[in-house]
């Protein structure tokens, strides 16, 4: 933290989401340090349980409305709850034996937040909901649940921590933002914060009392700052960036669920990276065109999937994208990606080792689930497979061969299947200068891994950053050599590393003649942005990028 | 419970989960709220089929944990156990979708 202007002073957190708004702090109202309440009756500690429940329930309820699917995982749960007589027994139990009704419901609470902590995974994540449950009840026991009072327009909101369903009541168009002391970037509230664009910093390095109610503030999720009492240094440069990003958030909105087009009317393909199922409940597929990429590693985190497993996930993501294709990449494990019991942990150089479509031919028994899964889900829509960190043609000729005999073998027993389109990631700089040479049905670059052999800059040596250049003229020379190759062979060439991601890449992309970028989710719409002031006139007018000197 | 009579006639019947992640929140509310839709006493089991939790409670079934590719035991008393233990298991069997 630092002093600069009278009264001015900056945190630091995590930026999860959105960009940059000012407006007065907000301070939501803490959990209760209220005293218990003394016991009156059975009767009436009973009824007035009864009365907070219900009351619980009516909130819950006008807030599951107009959810989208992981909001509404979180409320039914809580409701469901709610309704659950065998939780709830202990409470009633603990009433008939003279306890107050909020010590008694906090008491068994608490119990049941410990076990779900310990539970862990799929039930340490409800742990959250538990707690949120918690607090809403014993605020209504005890009479004071949460202000209904307007917050003032644009409020930056700071709490300790935002529990979920509060996140979901309150009416985000009308706040500029939240700031919390607590909650990490994965969190529930993270996550719905993403999919709604919200401007949140959680992990906030501050003490409430250092956030007075009412203070003129601007909160930078960007950056993950919060600035209290700016000075008029602080509020000209932050006015300039608002005014640019309010008038990007306006344009973004406008063509998110559009087709991306340049300003000469030229049609690129706007293509989505999924990472990990969850993105599915909150994302929007009208988005893009169609998946670019789907990594597979998250269904390796423990342990080795079968065919079932990992069919089920194919078959969501198919369902998910409708009519768009949906492209999945296979294992691409070792390297910086390892996978217990799969990658070799004793390599010295493991980016040039066994990693990706190597390693799935090392270990053709785990490859072959994989191929079949696919093959079964090639039947459900429009899927195409691609293979990463390919080298030489004989590997890629090896998949091909591979896929064919799995789907002998599945058509043998009578299982539906489909030979579906089979392309290659073009990473390897030997295949960027052979692509011709491969008989693929698309090519997909990743530039990260691309870079990195061309600079011979590892990614993880934050050293090398500025080495590890993605405008690197050599880069650009690949890139535009490998989309030439597409051309000649009417294939399909798509890039989906992280320069697809960022608007500034995004004409030098265009330049080379690449006209389908796979983005990262929350960056598909800066990056349909940047796509459609492609070829303005005036291309010094492209602002955004050149603020504050990242 | 105290309650649960141990060797009453139960009808069993036998699924596996297909969801990935297991029988996370959601599906579990699906569940409880299929149990509840009938009169008798309907419980699951995970894994190797010992310990019965009452299918009716939300809370109990989540912290089952019971995990993607694991068959997932029913068992139901009462007067339309059969059709309880058939349409639970239906609804595991496709997923838990509607």
């Amino acid at each position: 933290m630092t002093d600069r202007a009278a009264g001015e002073r900056s945190f630091k957190g995590i930026g999860v989401s959105g960009g940059i708004a000012s407006g007065p702090l907000h301070r939501l109202a803490e959990t209760a340090a209220t005293p218990w309440r003394g016991f009156t009756t059975l009767e009436e500690e009973t009824a007035l349980f009864r009365q907070a429940l219900a009351s619980a329930r009516g909130r819950i309820e006008a807030a599951i409305s107009a959810q989208d699917r992981l909001a509404g995982e979180i409320l039914e749960f809580q409701l469901a709850l709610l309704e659950d007589d065998e939780f709830l027994a202990p409470v009633h139990r603990a009433l008939a034996g003279g306890m107050p009704a909020d010590k008694a419901w906090v008491w068994v609470l608490d119990a049941e937040i410990a076990d779900y902590r310990k539970g862990g995974g799929i039930l340490a994540e409800r742990a959250a909901d538990l707690a949120d449950l918690k607090t809403r009840v014993l605020r209504a026991i005890q009479g004071q649940e949460a202000e209904t009072a307007p917050l003032p327009d644009g409020a930056i909101i700071v709490a300790g921590d935002l529990i979920p369903s509060a996140f979901l009541e309150l009416d985000w168009s009308r706040i500029g933002g939240a700031a919390t002391l607590g909650g990490s970037p994965t969190s529930h509230v993270a996550i719905l914060a993403r999919a709604r664009g919200v401007n949140l910093v959680v992990g906030l390095a501050a003490d409430l009392d250092a956030l007075p109610q009412g203070a003129p503030a601007i909160l930078d999720a960007e950056r993950g700052i919060l600035v209290v009492n700016p000075g008029a240094g602080m509020v000209a440069s932050m006015q300039d960036r608002l005014a640019v990003a309010s008038e990007d958030g306006k344009a973004i909105a406008a063509l998110i669920r559009r087709p991306a087009v340049t300003a000469a009317g030229e049609r690129v393909q706007a293509l989505l990276n999924i990472d990990e199922p969850g993105l599915l409940d909150t994302l929007d597929p009208g988005i893009c065109d169609s998946v670019g990429l789907t990594r597979t590693e998250f269904l390796f985190a423990s342990g080795l999937p079968d065919e079932e497993e990992q069919f089920a996930f194919y078959s969501r993501l198919i369902r998910w994208a409708g009519e768009r294709p949906v492209t999945i990449r296979t294992l691409d494990a070792g390297g910086d990606k390892p996978v217990p019991g799969l990658t070799v942990d004793s390599e010295a150089n493991p980016f040039l080792g066994l990693r990706g479509l190597r390693l799935s031919l090392a270990r053709p028994e785990v490859f072959r689930v994989q191929l079949r899964a696919l093959a079964r889900a090639a039947v459900l829509g429009p899927l195409k497979v691609m293979v990463p960190m390919v080298t030489v043609p004989a590997e890629f000729a090896a998949v091909r061969e591979m896929l064919r005999a799995e789907i002998a073998d599945l058509q043998r027993v009578g299982v539906a299947c489909a030979m579906p389109p089979l392309g290659m990631m073009v990473e390897v700089p030997a295949a960027a200068l052979t692509a011709a040479s491969f008989d693929a049905d698309f090519y997909s670059i990743g530039s990260n891994d691309l870079i990195q052999y061309v600079t011979a800059a590892a990614r993880d040596n934050a050293g090398l950053t500025a080495l590890a250049d993605p405008a690197n003229p050599a880069v650009l020379e690949l890139i535009g050599r490998v989309v030439e190759t597409g051309r000649r062979r009417g294939v399909e060439v798509s890039l989906c590393g992280d320069m697809a991601s960022t608007p500034a890449h995004v004409g030098l992309l265009l330049d080379r003649g690449l006209r389908a970028l796979s983005c990262a989710p929350a960056q598909i719409g800066p990056v349909k942005l940047a796509v459609s002031r492609y070829g303005q006139g005036n291309r010094s007018g492209h602002h955004g990028e050149d603020h504050g000197g990242r | 419970m105290d309650d649960r009579v141990q060797d009453r006639d139960w009808i069993v019947g036998n699924v596996v989960i297909q969801d990935p992640t297991g029988l996370h929140a959601r599906p579990a509310v699906k569940l409880t709220k299929l149990a509840k839709s009938f009169a008798s006493a309907v419980e699951i089991s995970a894994n190797r089929g010992t310990d019965w939790i009452n299918a009716k409670s939300p809370n109990a079934v989540m912290k089952l944990k019971a995990a993607h590719g694991l068959p997932l035991h029913i068992r139901a008393a009462g007067e339309d156990a059969r059709a309880a233990v058939d349409a639970l298991v239906a609804l595991v069997d496709r997923d838990f979708h509607d």
